[in-house]
């Protein structure tokens, strides 16, 4: 599953459901919205991530890892076990499908920071996970670690996504907040840690369309200890989030701006004060801006956004009824399992749509 | 004892259709056409500048390469047993003018640009925005307010002062005295119209060009000619010429024939003297004194400005740039070996230096591995001769590129390469009054502006065929180039795949 | 191609309603989108001069293939691309539509109740495409109009950036008939038009036009064509005329049918 394989554009569709009051659902509701759009993906690539769906171990980071070989899980666990405490280790449950062959061995560890490096307040736990996911993935052949958040978790694979949902038996598992991908690679056979989502930490994107700055967004994040060894575009969404929000501390909303900013003839509009603040932000972080036709649904724990790229070449469509909020390539997805909701309404080109847990909601 | 030299080239008069009119005559810069009975040529003072050649009004003349003189040998090339004998009449180094005119392999023209087909769309330039505004200056890492992080990695989150260009495209150092006054105007009338900037050369800042001081780069040679506190108050950035492409290691002398009344006003130097810029800066013999430089202007200008430092492309460039980051510059001008030159000795021009292409990326691989990419501005010179290097240099990873001859050859210059003398019939490379005059500099700032234009329109084609709307996506995008009959190290040190992978 | 679990309707499902012959109700309820096209199709070669589909989700290309002057009501949201290269019926959507709407449409007419997606009427030569909400982003983009073919947009909303970009003729009127805080139309309006008019109800940003477009008063030449467009949507849409006239309206137009002439060195 590991090589030298080029990387792989890609057109697919996405969809997001969320809870806002954190009440958790089971994974049929997103395996029947993906499976509205089935014609955009074509069967090598399908994927969810799930949010709320391990609250026996929330404190924990949720790893799981495809491996090539039995050889390739032993080194890996040797070099996680050398790092933190597996509270708990398993084979992720699958139900097989007729159309669903050739899968990686699937694993998942519940681990936490060793005691006597907890102790050490000046470590950055979040840092010490991403460094051994760029280690195992960038450094262990034949082992990905393709979810490593706490309390949710990414399944996905090649096939078709209603096909991948039901390989891993989402229906058994209840999150609060899912989003799914069906994909449509073009250009070589899809590849098991190659399906979306892409997850770090407890961020999980999932993408329609190509980036086209890939190889500068890849350049870019490898100054800061990124590495993209998944072969798809899709990755940098995940890693330029988590390099801006978390590490650099920019809001979501100025993340977003980053990666779709305005145009220089409306920043230019602007008040001083904002005009100002933009054009910094494009000076400095002009690496980052991601360009070329994109949506994404980027998952994290407090919620979900959709962002478009800025003259917005992929549709996103997003809906509200009561307390669950809904964003997805083609509003019939949305309206297959929320036939009226109280209000429908497009994304516009780089302007992110934030759905986030209702406050005091405690998960 | 005299070489006794054939002409290089010979004119050709057709005396059917000359009217005697001496046209020719008064133009030709180089005395190289008298009048006996008729238009004569004194063919070994011909350079080909095809002065005459234009500006006859019948068209009767012709200049050819003098081709029959030598006998053929691919070794012993009539260049080099034609520079053996001058010099073994004279006894001196051969000097030259313009840029490195040897077949090199010219790493742009071995690599090629992706565009967009299915998988992502390309975008219509023309009706859709598609956006080349560059700014050149030092950028912190992180606006953000994660103060820890911040901490943890030394960041100094101030933004610096910024050149805002409109295309990525800026005028290099060509001096006051190495081109006419005229030229220096149209230039920066240009730079003004086209929102980007002109650089002064090392030969002080004319008081002409103080109303384009928004627009102006002035530079910090290690002559110092015209450098007082007026001088870089008037200009809107800062650059300290440690090197020129076409001559690495090598100073500046302009003769003192051509340091007349204005010069010697700019320059603040007597007339008639020689300008003698030394080969290093008398102050700068190691990377810590280069950082006190900086900022000695810096403080000179209360940091209102931005330093940039400018060097010639040599083997170990990468640690170079490197160390004039750490030393505070806020951008790196790097000048490849096929940069221009007023003035250089044949020797340097055409065998000391690298190209620019492998400059760009080593210094670019060199400041991310270091974690100071976003300290430093890079501008790429030497030899950019249309938008496609531009493109290329900008993918390899360069911020900007700064461009002499094309500017000079836009403005009429036919790339004689005797802008040594000074005789430049086209009134560029010269200071003599008469010849001068011949470029208007209004009519040269429209054809400046219009190349500009021209190649800024291209670029945005090239963005649109990427499938990318602003030219930060293109920066450093290495992804988006492929090389055609590269070896792999080359390959490797480009940062480029092959095409085809 | 198609995944089974959701091909489980029968295909005969087509039927005749008895009170009139010419309707004939289908029920696209987890049918393919070659299913449900190849049903109404049928139906349309069975004599149908009216289709009416229930439990529309996201079945793609409706209205493909038919040149008959027939009628085709759909409850629930179509798929993309709907009413692509239509030459002839007449699609009313009671409910929101998606992306590519009326995609190189030559004749017909595609009415839409409520809003819709990106991309509509692209490459649009003849018929008309009447929205009663909002649309999204590059609306009316190439429209073309060819000897005696002028196509019509009519949309009741406001439209996202690059509203009749490209456009090379026809007529696209904006109405932007409920008030919201966004401008009625997004930035790019009009850029790279190079024929045709877009008629907008209000006033609009000069910052926002493209470059290529100017901004005209109404003659009476235009009020006429107002009238006749308006009156059909109003009619369409059970709307008060008087009070869509309540509101001038401003006329964008190229500068020139060649705006690109110098774009070019020699």
């Amino acid at each position: 599953m590991q090589g030298e394989i080029p990387r792989i554009p890609s057109g697919c569709s996405i969809v997001g459901i969320m809870d806002t009051k954190g009440r958790r659902f089971n994974g049929e509701e997103i395996i029947q919205a993906i499976s509205v759009m089935h014609d955009r993906s074509n069967g090598l690539g399908g994927g969810f991530a799930a949010y709320g769906i391990y609250p026996e171990f929330k404190e924990h980071y949720a790893f799981h890892i495809m491996y090539e070989q039995e050889a390739n899980r032993h080194q890996t666990e040797e070099y996680l076990k050398s790092k933190f405490m597996v509270d708990h280790a398993e084979m992720i449950p699958v139900d097989p499908q007729p159309d669903i062959t050739d899968h990686p061995l699937l694993w998942r560890y519940f681990i936490r920071l060793k005691d006597e490096v907890q102790r050490d307040c000046k470590v950055d736990v979040a840092d010490l996970v991403v460094e051994a996911v760029m280690h195992v993935n960038h450094r262990i052949p034949g082992a990905f670690i393709f979810s490593s958040g706490k309390n949710m978790g990414a399944f996905k694979g090649v096939g078709f996504p209603e096909d991948i949902g039901r390989f891993f038996r989402l229906e058994e598992y209840e999150g609060y907040l899912w989003t799914a991908h069906g994909r449509f690679p073009t250009n070589t056979p899809g590849w098991w840690a190659g399906a979306h989502p892409f997850v770090l930490l407890d961020w999980s994107v999932v993408h329609n369309g190509e980036i086209s700055s890939y190889g500068i967004n890849k350049r870019y994040l490898e100054t800061f200890g990124y590495y993209c060894t998944l072969q798809t575009d899709t990755e940098v969404v995940t890693y330029t989030f988590d390099l801006l929000h978390r590490r650099h501390g920019l809001s979501l909303a100025e993340a977003c701006q980053v990666m779709a900013p305005p145009f220089w003839k409306r920043i230019d509009r602007l008040n001083p004060v904002e005009s100002r603040r933009q054009e910094e932000l494009r000076m400095v972080y002009g690496s980052a801006m991601l360009n070329g036709p994109f949506s994404v649904i980027v998952g994290y724990s407090r919620g979900m956004l959709a962002l478009n790229d800025r003259i917005k070449l992929r549709p996103m469509v997003c809906a509200r009824d009561g307390h669950r909020v809904y964003m997805a390539s083609e509003e019939a997805a949305i309206r297959e399992v929320c036939p009226n909701p109280a209000q429908v309404w497009a994304a516009r080109a780089g302007e992110p749509v934030i759905a986030e847990l209702d406050e005091g909601v405690i998960l | 004892m005299n070489s006794h030299l054939p002409a290089e080239f010979i004119v050709k008069v057709d005396h059917y259709r000359c009217r005697r009119c001496k046209r020719c005559i008064l133009n030709c810069g180089f005395s190289a056409l008298k009048f006996e009975n008729g238009v004569v040529a004194e063919h070994h003072k011909c350079v080909a500048c095809h002065r005459c050649v234009t500006f006859c009004p019948e068209q009767a003349i012709t200049v050819e390469e003098n081709r029959l003189a030598y006998k053929a040998n691919a070794h012993w090339s009539v260049e080099v047993r034609k520079n053996i004998l001058k010099q073994a009449e004279q006894g001196g180094m051969l000097l030259t003018g313009s840029g490195n005119d040897k077949p090199y392999l010219s790493y742009f023209d071995r690599l090629v640009i992706d565009a967009c087909q299915v998988t992502n769309p390309p975008i219509d330039p023309i009706r859709e925005p598609m956006e080349l505004r560059t700014y050149l200056g030092r950028k912190p890492d992180s606006l953000g307010n994660n103060t820890a992080w911040n901490k943890k990695i030394g960041l100094d989150t101030q933004l610096g002062p910024q050149l805002k260009l409109e295309t990525p495209i800026i005028f290099g150092g060509m001096s006051f005295g190495a081109i006419s006054l005229n030229a220096q105007k149209a230039l920066a009338r240009a730079a003004q119209a086209c929102g980007t900037f002109m650089n002064t050369g090392e030969g002080g800042l004319h008081k002409d060009l103080y109303p384009y001081k928004n627009n102006v780069i002035v530079q910090v040679a290690s002559g110092r000619f015209g450098v007082n506190q007026e001088y870089l108050d008037q200009a809107a950035a800062i650059e300290i010429k440690i090197g020129q492409g076409a001559k690495p290691g090598i100073g500046g002398h302009l003769p003192g024939e051509k340091v007349n009344q204005e010069v010697s006003e700019t320059r603040m130097i007597p007339i008639g003297t020689d300008a003698l810029s030394p080969a290093p800066h008398h102050d700068i013999y190691s990377i810590e004194d280069l950082a006190q430089l900086i900022y000695a202007l810096k403080e000179t200008v209360n940091y209102s400005k931005p330093v940039g430092v400018k060097i010639s492309a040599v083997h170990n460039v990468a640690a170079i740039a490197s160390g004039i980051t750490r030393a505070g510059a806020d951008f790196i001008y790097i000048d490849g070996f096929r940069g221009g030159t007023g003035a250089a000795p044949n020797v340097i021009r055409d065998h000391v230096g690298i190209p620019i292409e492998v400059a760009i990326a080593a210094v670019d691989d060199r400041l991310r591995q270091e974690g100071i990419r976003n300290q430093v501005s890079v501008i790429a010179a030497g030899g950019i001769r249309h938008s496609g290097d531009i493109a290329k240099a900008i993918a390899l990873g360069a911020d900007a590129v700064a461009i002499g001859t094309a500017a000079l050859i836009a403005m009429g210059c036919r790339v004689c390469q005797k802008c040594y003398t000074g005789n430049c019939s086209w009134g560029i490379a010269t200071q003599r009054a008469e010849l001068v005059k011949r470029l208007d500099p209004d009519q040269a700032a429209e054809r400046l502006i219009n190349l500009l234009q021209a190649w800024s329109l291209e670029l945005k084609e090239v963005l649109g065929a990427l499938g990318i709307n602003a030219i930060e996506s293109l920066r450093g995008n290495r992804e988006r180039l492929r090389g055609v009959g590269l070896d792999d190290t080359s390959l490797t040190i480009l940062g480029v795949k092959p095409a085809g992978q | 191609m198609q995944n089974c679990t959701l091909a489980q309707n029968n295909l005969a499902c087509a039927e005749v309603s008895p009170q009139a012959r010419a309707t004939v109700w289908i029920n696209a309820k987890r049918l393919s989108y070659q299913e449900l096209n190849a049903t109404i199709h049928e139906a349309v070669f069975g004599g149908a001069k009216v289709v009416e589909v229930e439990n529309v989700n996201g079945q793609r290309y409706i209205g493909r293939g038919l040149n008959q002057p027939v009628e085709i009501i759909l409850h629930g949201t179509p798929g993309n691309d709907l009413g692509c290269f239509l030459n002839g019926p007449q699609i009313i959507v009671r409910g929101n539509g998606q992306d590519c709407i009326g995609n190189t449409m030559n004749d017909g007419k595609i009415v839409v109740h409520g809003d819709a997606g990106d991309v509509l009427g692209y490459g649009m030569r003849g018929g008309k495409l009447f929205i009663r909400g909002n649309v999204g982003y590059r609306v009316g983009i190439h429209m073309k109009e060819y000897r005696r073919q002028v196509p019509v947009m009519v949309i009741g909303g406001t439209a996202g950036d690059f509203f009749g970009e490209y456009m090379a003729g026809g007529i696209i009127i904006l109405l932007g008939l409920e008030q919201t805080d966004r401008p009625i139309a997004g930035d790019y309006l009009g850029t790279g038009m190079h024929g045709g008019v877009i008629y907008v109800r209000g006033e609009v940003d000069p910052a926002q036009l493209g470059k290529e477009v100017v901004v005209m008063s109404i003659t009476p030449a235009d009020e006429v064509v107002l009238d006749q467009h308006l009156s059909e949507f109003c009619r369409d849409f059970n709307l008060d005329y008087a009070a869509i006239r309540n509101k001038p309206f401003i006329k964008l137009v190229p500068t020139s049918h060649r705006p690109y002439g110098r774009l070019y060195a020699y």
